[in-house]
């Protein structure tokens, strides 16, 4: 056999991605194979680039509001209410306490149904469809609510820098207990199905392992982070909106399973224990929520002229169904700010991907893709194609680009 | 019968069944749809979607990959088919017996069953894909794995068949002139009825379908070993999947269910052969009902790995209990 043919036979590589049935999003994966064990993975992101920040660089923060609702499909308000949160930091407004509730609560309904599609979308990737269409059909219960509270289904646009847009009328609360109601009485048998389950049992136990260490090291975030036993949430950790008010304990997996194993399994676990957690907190904020007003300034004409004045730079942080979510906000005097970063939580995860697969089958790589539930849309924020190549900036790259910038602004 | 006449029957019979299970096929295609749409809760796509789906695929081009090798490429489907075809030329259905019934017997149908899964082994790796070659490197293994099982669930029936002294035990006709069910004992029957849920859990295999459908894993290859066509070559493969369905139900029905409606009410014989037959569609409507779609909608995909392990630890060992009780029943009858 000649060296070239040779280099043919082993390990063979399987490209998955851009598009691929596995994904739900443009993602490019490139496996080294030996027969059906993967060797070596290896990820791109940034096929999904449509410069949301560039666009965002030209309106003020009330326009943006809106933009960041439409950065992901899935969790909108987590956008706007950590970019939210960042500009009232460099302005210092107090949000009212009311609209602080609200925030709450439209947050924990957003996680309700994320956590539910994800379900639905790992049985999906496992060949259970049956699971598929049962939990996207309770999950529409959660849409029609967030319908009733917001007015939208998926772009709510009830994020107001300084409050929120719409208030919560004391007819509406019957309907919003209802909902948690069927949750609550649903849950037992979401876990039922899930978790006992012998064919889930036998594709998701000790498939697609993240260990406590690499974890932490890989900075992940979210239930994807907590599945692997690491003891963080944004809610309990840095509480903002009505957080600080409520009790809330990170969801790990040994509070369900009795032991941590960091698997597919454990994912699944805390994201549905998760679904239960928020119908919990959703009561408590209901139970709490103060009279009041809900926003700081009602007059979007005063409030842009705030904008003229505020100078400073602050995070705004969520913790998203997907783990923490980060928004850096810069304001120079300016009715639009100077610099504005997302940073979602699938940044912080996708890395995770690495250790996990390395190891597994073929046929493993759907579910634990789907395992950390990637929204890449949310993550790609930038994408370098130049004169027909698409390349990687390196350290060293971004590095020289700025000194140049730098030397062209002095001069 | 002069040559002439042997001829004309073997010619018309092979066009009428060709015609039969092609539309019977897709008809059941279609039925397994709804069926397992209403089990989730949907509505489902008419009874009449995978004729219209047979339609549009062989209305349009054929696509080949650069690197396939395209004689075997498009060769494939139409071998999938044609031995598809040749297979129901064995099985009888109803009270029509099989055209080839004195030529070739069960064990003949257990070969001629690997030829379209070989058929589209070939077109798999045929067609230059990774995912493709991944999925008819699995298709062979799958392939390999469930022979042990229903080679055991076959011939348990027909060496019960031969203990009782019947002649010709390994012939269709024979098996289902003589329902096992009415020949062995209460342990036979239990044992008969292991063999029928071995039997139930290879078909999937055999059709491709959830939770072993591993060569195909739409959410893992995209299609697998028929990612790469499309077209009339698609539609082939389609039309070959209906009457694969057929045939495993039709085999099913003729080893374990071939109980015939005239052996029980007296009627005209055309009334009977009508009779007979429309009363085949009900068990094939059962076998397909609780072998493809009941199974396929309650579980997940298996691993290629799990799939060998289930085949040959599991449901070999479990045909292996059938096939004792099988053998202790023959034993204890005193033959």
């Amino acid at each position: 056999m000649s060296d070239d043919a040779k280099k043919k036979m082993t390990p063979y590589t399987i490209p998955i991605g851009p598009t691929h049935p596995a994904l739900k999003e443009p993602v490019m994966f490139t496996f080294e194979m030996n027969g059906e064990q993967i060797l070596k993975a290896d990820f791109a992101p940034g096929q999904t680039h449509r410069g949301i920040e560039w666009m965002g660089m030209r309106r003020n923060p009330v326009q943006i509001v809106h933009l960041t609702d439409r950065i992901c499909g899935i969790c909108g308000v987590s956008h706007s209410l950590a970019f939210a949160r960042a500009v009232e930091q460099i302005m210092e407004i107090e949000v009212p306490e009311r609209a602080d509730y609200i925030r709450a609560i439209i947050a924990e309904f957003e996680r309700i149904q994320s956590h539910l599609l994800w379900a639905g979308v790992a049985a999906h990737e496992l060949g259970f469809d049956t699971l598929l269409h049962l939990t996207w059909r309770v999950r529409e219960r959660a849409m029609d609510t967030i319908e009733l509270l917001t007015g939208n289904r998926v772009n709510y646009g009830i994020i107001q820098v300084g409050g929120v847009r719409r208030d919560f009328t004391p007819d509406l609360y019957p309907a919003i207990e209802e909902c948690l109601q069927y949750y609550s009485d649903l849950k037992s048998t979401l876990l039922k199905v899930f978790l006992e389950d012998k064919t889930i049992h036998m594709r998701c136990r000790d498939c697609g392992v993240l260990t406590y260490e690499d974890a932490l090291k890989l900075c992940t975030v979210g239930p994807t982070a907590r599945a692997s036993g690491v003891n963080m949430d944004v809610r309990v950790d840095y509480p903002f909106a009505a957080y600080g008010d409520l009790a809330i304990e990170p969801i790990l997996p040994d509070a369900h399973m009795g032991e941590t194993r960091g698997d597919v399994f454990d994912r699944i676990v805390v994201r549905l224990l998760e679904v239960e957690q928020s119908i919990d907190i959703v009561r408590q904020c209901l139970d709490r929520m103060p009279a009041g007003e809900i926003v700081w300034e009602a007059k979007v004409a005063k409030i842009l002229n705030q904008f003229k004045k505020a100078h400073g730079e602050a995070l705004g942080r969520h913790e998203a169904p997907r783990g923490e979510v980060l928004h850096y906000v810069r304001m120079d005097g300016k009715e639009h700010p100077t610099a504005w970063k997302v940073k979602a939580s699938s940044y912080s995860n996708l890395m995770s991907w690495i250790p996990m697969l390395e190891g597994e089958q073929i046929a493993d790589i759907p579910i634990i893709v789907a395992s950390v539930d990637p929204c890449l849309s949310c993550t790609d924020r930038v994408a370098v194609v130049r004169n027909g190549d698409r390349g990687v900036m390196t350290k060293e790259d971004l590095h020289r680009l700025s000194v140049a910038k730098t030397r062209r602004l002095m001069a | 019968m002069t040559l002439l006449e042997t001829g004309l029957t073997v010619i018309v019979g092979t066009v009428a069944m060709a015609i039969f299970g092609i539309v019977a096929g897709l008809f059941f295609l279609g039925v397994d749809r709804k069926f397992a749409a209403l089990m989730q809760a949907r509505i489902g796509p008419p009874l009449r979607q995978p004729f219209i789906d047979t339609a549009k695929l062989l209305r349009k081009e054929n696509i080949i990959p650069e690197n396939a090798i395209p004689w075997l490429f498009n060769g494939a489907p139409i071998l999938a088919l044609a031995s598809a075809i040749t297979i129901l030329l064995y099985l009888p259905f109803g009270s029509i017996m099989p055209i080839f019934g004195n030529a070739g017997d069960v064990i003949l149908v257990m070969y001629l069953l690997t030829v379209p899964a070989l058929a589209m082994v070939v077109g798999g790796f045929a067609s230059g894909s990774p995912y493709a070659t991944v999925g008819a490197q699995r298709e062979m293994v799958i392939l390999m794995a469930y022979e042990l099982p229903l080679a055991i669930a076959i011939v348990a029936i027909a060496w019960r068949l031969s203990m009782a002294g019947i002649a010709d035990p390994f012939s269709l006709v024979t098996i289902a002139a003589n329902p096992i069910w009415g020949v062995v004992g209460p342990l036979g029957i239990l044992g008969c009825l292991i063999l029928l849920g071995i039997l139930a859990w290879v078909t999937p295999a055999e059709l491709s379908r959830i939770p072993f459908d591993a060569q195909e894993a739409e959410t893992e290859l995209a299609g697998g070993l028929l990612v790469e066509y499309s077209g009339k070559n698609f539609g082939l493969f389609y039309i070959a999947q209906g009457v694969k369905t057929i045939v495993m139900a039709a085999l099913a029905v003729a080893l374990f269910l071939p109980w015939n409606l005239s052996s029980f009410i007296a009627m005209a014989p055309a009334v009977a052969l009508v009779a007979d037959f429309a009363f085949f569609l009900v068990k094939v409507l059962l076998v397909v009902f609780f072998s493809i779609s009941l199974i396929r909608v309650s579980m997940a995909r298996f691993r290629i790995t799990q799939v060998v392990s289930i085949y040959w630890i599991w449901l070999g060992l479990v045909g292996f209990l059938g096939l004792g009780l099988i053998a202790i029943d023959a034993l204890l009858a005193g033959v």
